[in-house]
Parts: C-alpha cells; sequence; structure tokens
C-alpha cells in the first residue's frame, strides 16, 4: 500500500519545526508501524536526507519507549496497543497520517518524535524507596496480600511510563501514570510505611514538572497501552488529601529516631 | 530524598497543588450544588400560588442570621470555586505550549471538556440574575417590587430575550453538573468499578432535571401558563 504521511520534523530542541509531507510507497501489511518507519528513513538515508527521529527500544510493548501521535490518537489509538505493536494491517492504501510527538511542557521535543521525558524519572525518584530487608532473599509468602490487592497493585504495576497518558489528555494532566505509581505500592503492605510521604512527593514533583490538573476527562485511559483505569487517580488523590491533612513535623521526643 | 517519614512543611501546600485545588472546586462544587437544588425547589411554589412563593421569600427575609448565612457561605464558594478554576485553566495553558496540529478526542464527553465554557457562562448568568431579581436594578417589561417576587418573576419572563438568556444558561448549568456532579467522587477519592458508572448515570438525571425544572419557568410564562396578579 501507499501512504502520504505528516511528519513533525524539528532539527533540536531550540528548532521552531514544521510538519513535513513524505509519500511512501510498498508499505507492507505484516510490518509494523516502527518498521515502516526504519523503511521510510532508509530511503531518505540514500536520498541523503535527515532521517526522523523516534524513540523505541524493545518493540514488543513493554518498555515504554516508543510513542508519538497517529492522526491526534496517542500510539494510534487503538486499544491496549503501543506503537511499536501496531502492525500497518489496520491503514489501508491511500491513507494520509499526522505523525507528531507528544505535546507538553514537561516533555520537550529532542528531535522530531522523540520527546525528552526525564521529568517522568523525577516523580519517580521523588517518590523514593520502600523499606524492605535487602541481604537474603526473602520468604515469598512471609508477608500475606490479600487477592484483590494483589491484583490491583500488579495492574498499575503495569504502567510502563510511556507518557501517552499526558499526551492524550486535554490538560497535559500526568495523573495517569502518577496515580498508577501510587497505586501501585499503596496497594501492598510493603508499601504502607512510606505510602504517606509517597503520594505527597510524587504529587508535588509532578506539580513542578509542570503537569496540569486533572479534569476526570479519561482521554488517558483511552490511550493507556497497558489500560491503566481511571480508579488510580482517584486513589493517589485520596492517598494525597490524607498525607496532606495529616503531614505534621518531625518529633524524636521519646528517641525513635 | 531525605530518610525520614515526614516531609518539611514549606513543601508545596495543599492548595498549591493541582490534586488541592480540584479537592477545593470539589468541595465547593457540593455546596453549590445544595444551593441549586434549594433554589430550584424554591422556585417551584411558583406554580402553586402566587401567595405561596412571595410568603416562601418573606419567611427567608425574616430569617436574616440565616439568609445571610447561606449568602456569605455561597459567595466565599463560589469565590474559591472561580478562583481554584482560573488557576488550573492557567496551568493547563501553560502545561501545553505548543497545540497538535491533529487531535482527536474520542473518549470522553462534550461536558467534561467544556467545563471551562460553561463555568463561565453560568457565572455570567448568576451576576445577571442578581441584578434581575435580587437587585431588580436590570428588569425589562415590568415594574419591580421587592414585595411581589411572583410579579417580577412573571413581568421579568414575559420579556424573551431574557428568558432565552436564561434557558440557554440552564443548559450550560446542566452540562456543567453533567460532568462535575461524578467528577468531584473522583476528585475526592472515591471511585469504584460497579457505583461510579451509576454515580455517573445518576448526575446525568440530577442535570437533566435541574435544568428542565428551572426552564419550565420561563416556559410556562411565556406560554401564558402563568399571569401576573
Ligand atoms: C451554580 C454554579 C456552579 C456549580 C453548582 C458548580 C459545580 C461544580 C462541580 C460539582 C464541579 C466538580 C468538581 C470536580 O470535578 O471535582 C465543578 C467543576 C468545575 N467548575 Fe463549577 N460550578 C459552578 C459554577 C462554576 C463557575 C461560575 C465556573 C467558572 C468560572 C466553574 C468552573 C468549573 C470548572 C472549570 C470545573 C472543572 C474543574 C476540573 O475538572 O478541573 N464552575 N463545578
Ligand atoms: S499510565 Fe499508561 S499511558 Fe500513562 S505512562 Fe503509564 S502506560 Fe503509558
Ligand atoms: S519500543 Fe518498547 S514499548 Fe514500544
Amino acid at each position: 500500500m501507499k501512504l502520504t504521511l505528516h511528519v513533525w520534523r524539528q532539527k533540536n530542541a531550540q528548532d521552531r519545526g514544521r510538519m513535513f509531507r513524505y509519500e511512501v510507497p510498498g508499505v507492507n501489511e505484516h510490518m509494523s508501524f516502527l518498521e515502516m518507519l526504519d523503511v521510510l528513513n532508509e530511503r531518505l538515508i540514500e536520498k541523503g536526507e535527515d532521517p526522523i527521529a523516534f524513540d523505541h527500544d524493545c518493540r514488543e510493548g513493554i518498555c515504554g519507549m516508543c510513542g508519538m501521535m497517529i492522526n491526534g490518537k496517542a500510539h494510534g489509538g487503538f486499544k491496549g496497543t503501543t506503537v511499536c505493536q501496531l502492525h500497518m494491517r489496520h491503514f489501508k492504501d491511500g491513507d494520509e497520517l499526522y505523525l507528531e510527538p507528544w505535546r507538553a511542557a514537561a516533555f520537550p521535543v529532542i528531535k522530531d518524535l522523540a520527546v525528552n521525558r526525564s521529568s517522568f524519572d523525577r516523580i519517580i525518584a521523588a517518590g523514593g524507596f520502600i523499606s524492605v530487608p535487602t541481604g537474603s532473599a526473602p520468604d515469598g509468602n512471609a508477608i500475606p496480600v490479600r487477592k484483590l490487592d494483589a491484583d490491583l497493585a500488579m495492574d498499575a504495576a503495569a504502567c510502563i511510563g510511556c507518557g501517552a497518558c499526558v499526551a492524550a489528555c486535554p490538560n497535559s494532566a500526568a495523573a495517569l501514570f502518577v496515580g498508577a505509581k501510587i497505586s501501585h505500592l499503596a496497594h501492598l503492605p510493603q508499601g504502607q510505611p512510606e505510602r504517606d510521604r509517597r503520594a505527597l512527593a510524587m504529587i508535588r514533583q509532578m506539580n513542578r514538572e509542570g503537569f496540569a490538573n486533572c479534569s476526570n476527562i479519561g482521554e488517558c485511559e483511552a490511550a493507556c497501552p497497558k489500560e491503566i483505569k481511571l480508579e488510580v487517580i482517584a486513589q493517589s488523590n485520596a492517598d494525597y488529601i490524607k498525607a496532606a491533612f495529616t503531614e505534621r513535623p518531625e518529633t524524636a521526643i521519646g528517641g525513635a529516631g | 530524598m531525605s530518610a525520614t517519614a515526614n516531609l518539611p512543611l514549606d513543601e508545596l501546600r495543599f492548595w498549591e497543588t493541582s490534586v488541592g485545588k480540584k479537592a477545593v472546586m470539589a468541595v465547593t462544587g457540593v455546596l453549590l450544588f445544595g444551593f441549586v437544588i434549594a433554589h430550584l425547589l424554591g422556585n417551584l411554589q411558583i406554580f402553586e400560588s402566587p401567595e405561596k412563593i412571595n410568603h416562601y421569600a418573606e419567611t427567608l427575609r425574616s430569617v436574616p442570621v440565616l439568609l445571610w448565612g447561606a449568602r456569605i457561605t455561597l459567595l466565599i464558594s463560589v469565590c474559591l470555586h472561580i478562583w481554584a478554576s482560573f488557576a488550573l485553566w492557567r496551568l493547563q495553558r501553560a502545561a501545553r505550549p505548543i497545540p497538535y496540529v491533529k487531535k482527536s478526542n474520542t473518549h470522553s464527553t462534550y461536558a467534561s471538556r467544556t467545563m471551562m465554557w460553561s463555568g463561565p457562562i453560568v457565572l455570567a448568568f448568576v451576576i445577571y440574575h442578581l441584578l434581575h431579581f435580587t437587585f431588580g436594578v436590570v428588569h425589562p417589561g415590568g415594574p419591580f417590587d421587592k414585595h411581589n417576587v411572583y410579579n417580577n418573576v412573571v413581568y421579568g419572563f414575559q420579556f424573551w430575550p431574557v428568558s432565552l438568556f436564561y434557558i440557554v444558561a440552564m443548559i450550560m448549568l446542566c452540562y456543567h453538573l453533567y460532568h462535575g456532579l461524578w467528577s468531584m467522587f473522583q476528585t475526592l477519592g472515591f471511585s469504584h468499578p460497579v457505583y461510579t458508572p451509576w454515580l455517573q448515570r445518576l448526575a446525568k438525571v440530577a442535570a437533566i432535571l435541574i435544568a428542565a425544572g428551572n426552564i419550565s419557568i420561563p416556559v410556562a410564562v411565556l406560554a401564558g401558563f402563568i399571569k401576573p396578579v
């Protein structure tokens, strides 16, 4: 099949950038979306042009590196699918596709379709540690975890940090990502000792990075390749609100610390 | 990060974070919703008799503590609600300086994406409404008599452009509550795979009933069911 692509080209973070049009003939329906871009890039290189920069790593939907807007939909808008797992059979001859990078002040463009998501790393770092004994491996069943909590924690832990939720959100909120990270540990016994400070620190860092608020619109949930639910946002709101109202200065009169 | 469980209190405070501001919106939104319900129930007495609604208005005024208590609470709520909405709106604007060439919103309601349109239109309406029926300073269509609420309403709505504006504003309020009434639960931390969809349905029904109830009054006046006395 033959496609027409309109791709955001931007040399570097300072460049203004603009959309460029590319005709891509000879696209095989068995290619993945990124393979289609690889083919286009090889042709560009042969012509002596600059290839289109885009992020990717595992290409099997688990690392969270890939991601771009395809016709205004994060990862192309297919249920539970990262763009690396998106196959060209979903498109047809003559389709015209607009490829744009994630748009958010907290995700500055590095080049073309690749954005800098260090803001997510800093939110994770702000979340800090959990107190578990290191050394020899603990007995797997030493701490009982309710089945429902284990399920909810694992569902939240499925977040790969791709940033599609921010990209799809009309507000550029990172609530789904942060909610997934806060919920993940909030459901586990190992996450309890630092639960309050984690919620406070991650929400505050989220705001410092310039992510806006959640309006419970729900575009993130639909865009998330790991199908993280809006429920995690409510969970993180609850944790944050409780922590904010119980936060108090340190005390160590009894000598505990 | 420090190794203590407590953070210094000079970090971003509750209302300085987006989650805190949303909580402020949700709590003030509940208060405003309570008012809207009470106000509607009061207004619908116009269908009973002129005496009934005029008496109701007198009763409200006869307990100044309650009346002013409610007015002050509402004024503070409105101010906080609007302050938070504008602060968050500015945050949203700053969070995406370069817009998409193409953006498709497929899974969200129109109401949820237009809170910043429906809200300010409702605000404009509230201001006009106060000037119209509370202070009586902008009351085209007939005389304004502080002690005859019934006639004020009927004369007021006989002037059709005003009625039209009221009807449009109530449709905007409907949109605002359509999203707001369930959104506030999510904001305050409640979400449930079974109950949240029910809350969404309830929010729709409540929003539509509130708008329909309020709209019925100007429509009844224009249709001639309710006449001045
Ligand atoms: C009768 C008056 C009003 C009522 C009953 C009302 C009620 C509500 C409720 C219940 C919410 C949900 C809060 C949440 O999502 O947690 C809300 C949200 C909102 N309100 Fe209002 N509101 C009123 C007036 C206004 C006005 C005048 C404005 C605009 C200046 C406004 C702007 C907003 C916005 C922008 C949101 C969404 C906030 C967000 O989701 O981020 N509202 N409102
Ligand atoms: S919540 Fe979903 S969309 Fe957001 S970063 Fe995690 S995996 Fe990506
Ligand atoms: S490249 Fe790893 S998730 Fe797509």
